[in-house]
């Protein structure tokens, strides 16, 4: 029976050529901008360590001093080195991690290669087992070298490749300007998405850094710091004693009552610096997870998210569009309804009928949408935000297509069927 | 002609009347507040910057090997390369002048900080951009200066941006001096930044000088710009280049080889190298462009669909109506009345779908502004949406209802 039906549809279709084209179009435009809208705001909306996320924190504090202060401020988004260091000795947490951006002057061996910048993280060394970054060759470095401001660096893949050819090349001196320091590490290719543990860097979505150096190295050896700076209260020379939160802190914590006890501590740490006359302003803490502090951050670009809204209002009037014209044939047919009626059509049959029409329209203009789809999602990519590369179609993404597809033909194939189920047949005959 | 037969008919029509009232609905807001957005786009795109933009070059790099320190030799030393490319730039044809120059408006790289009338930053406080720089600075740029002078050689200081050096000379944009001073003798008076226990003088006031940031952030502050003469010291360095007329690419060219000439331990990557100001203009409203670009495509492809849904539904109601059409031209009716049944017929249906629309326009705009930065939509958009979606209505109906007017009477005749 469907394949009657379905002969029945495809000769009906074919008899208004232009309205069917029309049709199809309207459903695959707004399928193709939805579907382009929504994959690019569920990569950017993503989750850059799925299974881990959940066990990262990003403790806040305010040590700033009570100019222009408002009982509603938000604690600073970044941490002093002071107070960044007190935490990050207090091992309080499972893993913790303090870091802040750089660039460094990479000089190569070889002098075929000119010298150049690479965007540098100066970290600690929990950084790499809490962030789960895979290491290609090598290990991190570790807790005492970090003590010890020792001269070592961890690499990304792509800058072994260039500099090494991609062999291991732990071991080998990095010459950083007029300093060395010693590859104990490759990374492998590793992204989060975003740029999760410093939103400032490279608009949130930038790639990962090329070099990784502990942080009281890079220090000792004067390296360009990159990223937000806040200073209060008068400037120092010093960044180490400096009113200025420059320091990103990621701690893990591994269970809900190890969240609490480190709020608990959060807390119990600003009451003992205000003890002490360094904090100023009433104790005010935040303990967000990565999630949290990607929502609380507004990551995701408004543009995209105005996109999408406005690709969904696309579809909608694409939909009511196709319902309208769809609705406007079935009655047209009125009288051959009729006709099939009174021959002894149920009216569930001709029902059935009309949905496999609509149903016909629908899928090709979902087809047709995802092709759009994919052409949209290459002309992102063509374009120069730092998300742009991004933008790919995904199984799930591919589904959600598949699924908005069908429901919207179903959706708009639904009430011109039942109307044009509901004909008295003999009425029909008889106008005629 | 009267509406009550019209009406009648389509009271026959309930369900397929309602989807079109409600496509010109969605359709008409949608495009109202995506008009608008771009509306909003061009004109933040279309701020003026206060510089003269043409000619206008800016050239960065980074030494290699430079010391990094804050100590004293590091300073100097950074210092004097910093004066040997400045006066290599200085030698090239074509270069009219040339300024040491931290950041230039909507170039990003900004410092800001805030000024106030008293070392303890009480009372007026404003927020404002820094633009570190020599005695060049204002005249390279080109900003228009209203009152005072300019720097001279002998205020210049030179330091690192942690350097905590108060300048004792500023020049300030008129944003700062009227906030500061309300009764406009700001010329001459001193002000204090970022808490810093030495006085800084007024000695100039510029018109206009937005910030270096096109960030939402920055929009309460965006003109308040304080020039600063300082030329900093770093690793990196910049400068910006005012060319003759017409030499934007000569110079642009020759900087770069003659840079790296004097001096090859350095970085100066495509990216941010060498830039003419308008490829700064480019890069800092990439994504507006892009914005206004995507709305404006959305929008037409809507009100195309729209139209062409006005088309299909009327050229059925006109196939439907055929025989009854040709009974009311046997009945006496001519072509005209045909067509401006029609015509009435999709006013009436546009005519409510714009009322609908224009309330739906206001409540996603209210929703929008909830939820994103966005103004309230002004009158002026609602109307022309309104106007522009009857004109798409009538422009829609014509051709099914000329062709419902060509029906001829003898129709009447003929069996269905």
């Amino acid at each position: 029976m469907f394949g009657y039906y379905l002969d029945m549809a495809l000769h009906s279709l074919r008899r208004n050529r232009m309205l069917t084209a029309l049709m199809v179009l309207a459903i695959a435009l707004g399928i193709g901008a939805s579907m382009t809208t929504l994959t690019v705001l569920h990569v950017l909306s993503g989750d850059p360590l799925p299974g881990t996320s959940q066990t990262l924190f990003y403790p806040q504090l305010e040590p700033r001093d009570m100019d222009g202060y408002q009982p509603t401020d938000e604690p600073p988004d970044q941490l002093t080195w002071i107070d960044g260091m007190n935490l990050l000795h207090a091992r309080r947490a499972d893993r913790q991690a303090l870091m802040t951006g750089g660039t460094v002057p990479v000089q190569p061996v070889q002098s075929s290669v000119d010298p150049f910048y690479s965007d540098a993280r100066y970290t600690t060394a929990d950084f790499f087992p809490m962030f789960k970054a895979p290491m290609l060759y090598g290990r991190a470095w570790s807790a005492s070298d970090d003590d010890s401001k020792a001269r070592v660096a961890v690499i990304s893949s792509k800058l072994n490749d260039k500099l090494f050819s991609g062999k291991d090349s732990t071991g080998q001196m990095l010459q950083l300007g007029d300093d060395a320091v010693r590859i104990v590490g490759v990374l492998d290719r590793w992204r989060p998405n975003p740029h999760f543990y410093d939103i400032n860097i490279s608009g949130s979505y930038g790639p990962t850094e090329d070099v990784f150096l502990p942080l009281s190295t890079a220090r000792d050896l004067k390296l360009t710091n990159n990223g937000m700076m806040n200073c209060w209260g008068g400037h120092n020379d010093h960044l180490e004693i400096a009113p200025c939160t420059w320091l990103q802190f990621w701690v893990q914590l591994d269970s809900p009552a190890k969240v609490a006890a480190y709020r608990e501590y959060l807390t119990h740490y600003s009451q003992e610096q205000k003890a002490l006359g360094r904090f100023q302003r009433p104790v005010n803490i935040r303990l967000l997870d990565l999630m949290g502090w990607l929502d609380y951050q507004k990551v995701v670009p408004s543009d995209v998210r105005l996109q999408t809204w406005l690709a969904f209002g696309f579809l909608l009037v694409c939909l009511v569009n196709t319902v309208g014209l769809m609705l406007a044939k079935f009655m047209r047919r009125a009288g051959e309804l009729g006709v099939r009626r009174a021959l002894g059509a149920s009216k569930r049959a001709l029902f059935a009928q009309l949905l496999v029409e609509s149903g016909v329209i629908g899928l090709s203009g979902g087809i047709c949408g995802l092709l759009l789809a994919f052409v949209g999602l290459w002309l992102v990519r063509q374009r120069p935000s730092s998300y742009a590369g991004l933008a790919q179609l995904d199984m799930s993404m591919l589904l959600t297509t598949f699924l908005l597809a069908i429901g919207a033909s179903l959706i708009a194939g639904l009430l011109p069927a039942w109307r044009a189920c509901q004909i008295t047949p003999a009425l029909q005959l008889k106008s005629n | 002609m009267t509406v009550h037969p019209i009406l009648a008919a389509l009271r026959r029509h309930k369900a397929g009347v309602v989807l079109i009232v409600l496509q010109i609905a969605l359709t008409l807001a949608i495009v109202c507040n995506a008009v608008f957005i771009i509306g909003q786009r061009i004109e933040r795109l279309n701020r003026p910057t206060g510089i003269d933009e043409s000619n206008l070059v800016r050239a960065a790099q980074a030494w290699v090997g430079a010391p990094s320190g804050d100590d004293a030799a590091s300073v100097e030393k950074l210092d004097e390369l910093q004066r040997a490319d400045l006066a290599t730039l200085r030698g090239l044809p074509g270069v009219q002048e040339v300024a040491a120059s931290e950041s230039l408006p909507i170039q990003g790289m900004i410092w800001s900080g805030d000024v106030s009338l008293t070392p303890d930053q009480k009372g007026i406080d404003v927020q404002a951009a820094y633009y570190y720089g020599d005695e060049h600075l204002r005249s390279t740029l080109g900003v228009h200066l209203i009152a005072g002078r300019d720097f001279n050689a002998g205020e210049i200081l030179h330091r690192t941006i942690r350097g905590t050096e108060a300048s004792p000379v500023i020049i300030v944009s008129k944003p700062v001096a009227d906030k500061l001073f309300p009764k406009g003798d700001a010329l001459g008076k001193t002000v204090y930044q970022d808490g810093k226990a030495q006085p800084s003088t007024i000695v100039g006031i510029v018109e206009q000088l937005q910030t270096p940031t096109t960030d939402s952030w920055g929009n309460p502050f965006a003109y308040n710009s304080i020039l600063e003469p300082v030329r900093l010291d770093g690793v990196m360095a910049s400068y910006a280049v005012r060319t003759l007329p017409g030499r934007e690419q000569d110079v642009m060219h020759e900087a770069r080889k003659a840079l790296f000439a004097a001096n090859p331990k350095r970085i100066m990557p495509d990216s941010w190298g060498v830039q003419s100001f308008s490829d700064i203009r480019t890069k800092a409203y990439r994504a507006d462009r892009g914005m206004a670009i995507l709305m404006g495509v959305v929008c037409l492809i809507l009100l195309g669909v729209t139209a062409a849904g006005i088309v299909g539904l009327t050229s059925f109601w006109v196939g439907q109506r055929h025989r009854q059409i040709g009974v009311r031209r046997a009945l006496g009716a001519r072509r005209i009345d045909i067509l401006h049944y029609f015509q009435i017929e999709n006013l009436l249906i546009a005519g409510v779908g714009v009322v609908l629309g224009v309330l739906l326009a206001v409540g996603l705009n209210l929703w929008l502004m909830t939820h994103y930065e966005m103004e309230r939509l002004p009158v002026l958009y609602v109307l022309t949406g309104v106007l522009a979606m009857l004109a798409i209505g009538q422009g829609a109906v014509f051709v099914p209802a000329r062709r419902a007017s060509n029906v001829p009477p003898v129709v009447a005749t003929r069996a269905a």
